[in-house]
């Protein structure tokens, strides 16, 4: 299978920063994930390839980390810090609007493949809160009118 | 990105270059940068690590160990190579400090992992990053690239004939990758299950080569403390404690924001001052000093200085420097829950006693608040978390336990409220509590 060509260089310069081969496998799992859009059965096998290890090893690492995934998920994934210092400045009601406004739940994807929605741990945005990541961009001190706000740009970007 | 904040007691050390373009590695260089490092080529081994001691910087990922003291356990000679790791995986909730470090001055980071190698006698270092901190990771590599660039980095380093390596690294989402051991196995290739200790990281860590791990903050302190001496920077804080931290003000509070106050300054101020106390007329109920993991304090306990030993010896402890204050409209058996779905979701699931631990506790804590709870649960919660202390390979279970216990004691009676079936006596009118969605 075919990567970009960014993530081939990047990966041919990064396994000469460990003694061993597999200890890219981490970060490069998730630039693979960035591209394909989730860890396929495909991918999974490419990269147990090419580090030499078997599917059950990479299988087991990415079952560990919260981030990676082996399902599709919506073209922008929606994630809703819930944890502590969001929780006291309304978390919850912003998770409870995105299940309304986006008409899923935790983990769903709506039909038309636009959006995923995850009520997810702390993002490290605690004095920002509330706060969400939509793919990898922080959205922060949010009401719920700002979320809307939010949405609607990136409802708008996926459709352009 | 993040709104930077400020405020007149502020101290600024390691936050001395935020918003002043550091991330350019000729503004660094305009603003002292790299010339800790090469004082440090011109140092033994020896002064370097007695300047760190000597200064009383403490871990700041929340063990708040001696750091000059943890290099010092390094072994002169060693068959295998010698590592630094920078734990960038700032996972623990209430803390966001280690994002204003590598978002505003990434060549400090840098600076403090070449001089923790000169002062070990490592020739290469590792910077891990958290996977969702991917805009910081896009600025860590770009820094070290200019780093490289300039030939401060790589074979000879400022002409002493020395090698330094320097390499970013990245997380995938796992706050227990946080925790040193995990963190290496992470950086293996690995899930990101604690190992046993000893032996210690110091004498046998990175691909069994002995390893220093230090948190963002205190690498990005070294360059300051090799800078300024050992004693400035002592002078900063309270005996033992030295320097200034980045404190994390969260929750309810009308400024919250990444504050850098000396160590020792009192939590009362930093509240009702630095924080600007509690929005809507509300009043304080409880704080959470440094990171969830902390036992709680109340209204009463908060008079006292933000240092490692002072917070200890009220019971509790300074962490990883973010609090969180929470006002008397919460209710605490629902702050705990959440606290409890934190560690049973994060929990790697090595040790049973933190795996089956958490995720009782969860369930119990669940029932109770949704009026299920009988009397029995109230002992039982506090019996199950106290069996957990100590019981596992990391921290994980402690940290579950600890905050837990600390609400268990100190808001008794609120648990009582929930109990026969009485509904949250905290829920608004009308509002159904959400359900517990992590699987």
């Amino acid at each position: 299978m075919k990567f970009s060509d960014q993530f081939e260089a990047r990966l041919a310069e990064m396994v000469t920063h460990y003694p061993t081969k597999r200890s890219v496998l981490v970060p490069t799992l998730l630039f693979a994930q960035d591209e394909v859009g989730f860890l396929s059965d495909e991918v999974i096998s490419e990269i147990a390839g090419r580090l030499e290890l078997t599917e059950l090893d990479v299988r087991n690492v990415i079952s560990y980390y919260s981030m990676l995934t082996t399902k599709p998920r919506g073209k922008f994934n929606v994630q809703v810090c819930t944890n502590i210092a969001c929780l006291l400045r309304g978390g919850e009601e912003l998770m409870d609007h995105c299940e309304k406004k986006l008409g899923v739940g935790h983990k769903g994807t709506t039909p038309d493949g636009m959006f995923s929605l995850e009520e997810v741990e702390c993002i490290g945005a605690c004095s920002w809160a509330p706060a969400i990541q939509v793919n990898y961009d922080f959205h922060e001190n949010l009401t719920t009118e700002k979320l809307d706000k939010v949405l609607d740009e990136y409802k708008k970007k996926g459709t352009q | 990105m993040a709104d930077l904040v400020s405020h007149p007691d502020e101290v600024r050390v390691v936050s001395k270059r935020f918003g002043q373009g550091a991330t350019s590695i000729d503004r660094y260089l305009a603003l002292d940068g790299y010339k800790a490092v090469q004082k440090a080529l011109g140092m033994q081994q020896d002064a370097i690590i007695n300047e760190v001691k000597n200064s009383g910087l403490r871990g700041r990922g929340g063990a708040g160990f001696n750091t000059g003291l943890k290099w010092s356990f390094v072994p002169k000679t060693s068959a295998k190579p010698k590592y630094i790791l920078c734990n960038g995986d700032e996972s623990e909730p209430g803390t966001c400090k280690d994002r204003l470090i590598f978002e505003h001055d990434p060549h400090a980071v840098i600076e403090g992992v070449m001089i923790a190698g000169l002062a070990v006698g490592a020739a290469s270092g590792y910077i891990y990053i958290r996977g969702e901190y991917r805009y910081l990771s896009e600025i860590m590599q770009k820094a070290i690239a200019d780093a490289y660039a300039k030939g401060f980095l790589g074979k000879n380093i400022f002409g002493s004939g020395r090698d330094f390596e320097v390499y970013w690294h990245g997380g995938a989402g796992a706050y227990e990758v946080g925790e040193e051991s995990a963190l290496m196995e992470s950086l293996e290739g690995k899930r990101g299950v604690p190992r046993i200790r000893p032996p210690f990281p110091a004498v046998v860590g990175l691909w069994g080569g002995p390893t220093v791990i230090n948190n963002a903050e205190t690498l990005a302190s070294v360059p300051h403390i090799i800078l300024g001496g050992a004693e400035w920077f002592a002078n900063l804080g309270t005996p033992k404690n030295g320097g200034t931290r980045l404190f994390c003000l969260n929750g309810h509070l009308n400024k919250p924001g990444v504050y850098e106050l000396p160590m020792g300054y009192n939590l009362k101020k930093m509240i009702y001052d630095v924080g600007g106390g509690i929005p809507n007329g509300r009043k304080l109920k409880a704080v959470v000093p440094g990171g969830s993991s902390c036992p709680l304090l109340t209204e009463s306990e908060i008079d006292v200085p933000m240092d490692f030993d002072s917070l200890m010896k009220i019971g509790s402890m300074l962490g990883s420097g973010g609090l969180v204050v929470v006002d008397d409209s919460t209710c605490m058996v629902k702050f705990a829950l959440r606290i409890m779905k934190f560690y049973q979701h994060e929990s790697c699931g090595w040790c049973i006693p933190c795996r089956e631990g958490t995720d009782w506790l969860k369930k119990t804590l669940i029932r109770f608040h949704q009026g299920g709870g009988i009397k029995k649960d109230i002992d039982n919660i506090q019996y199950l978390s106290e069996n957990m202390l100590g019981r596992t390979f990391c921290p994980l279970g402690d940290a579950a336990a600890l905050p837990t216990i600390s609400i268990v004691k100190k808001f008794r009676k609120e648990f009582e409220d929930h109990l026969e079936g009485r509904p949250c006596p905290f829920e608004k009118a009308g509002t159904v509590e959400r359900l517990p969605v992590f699987a």
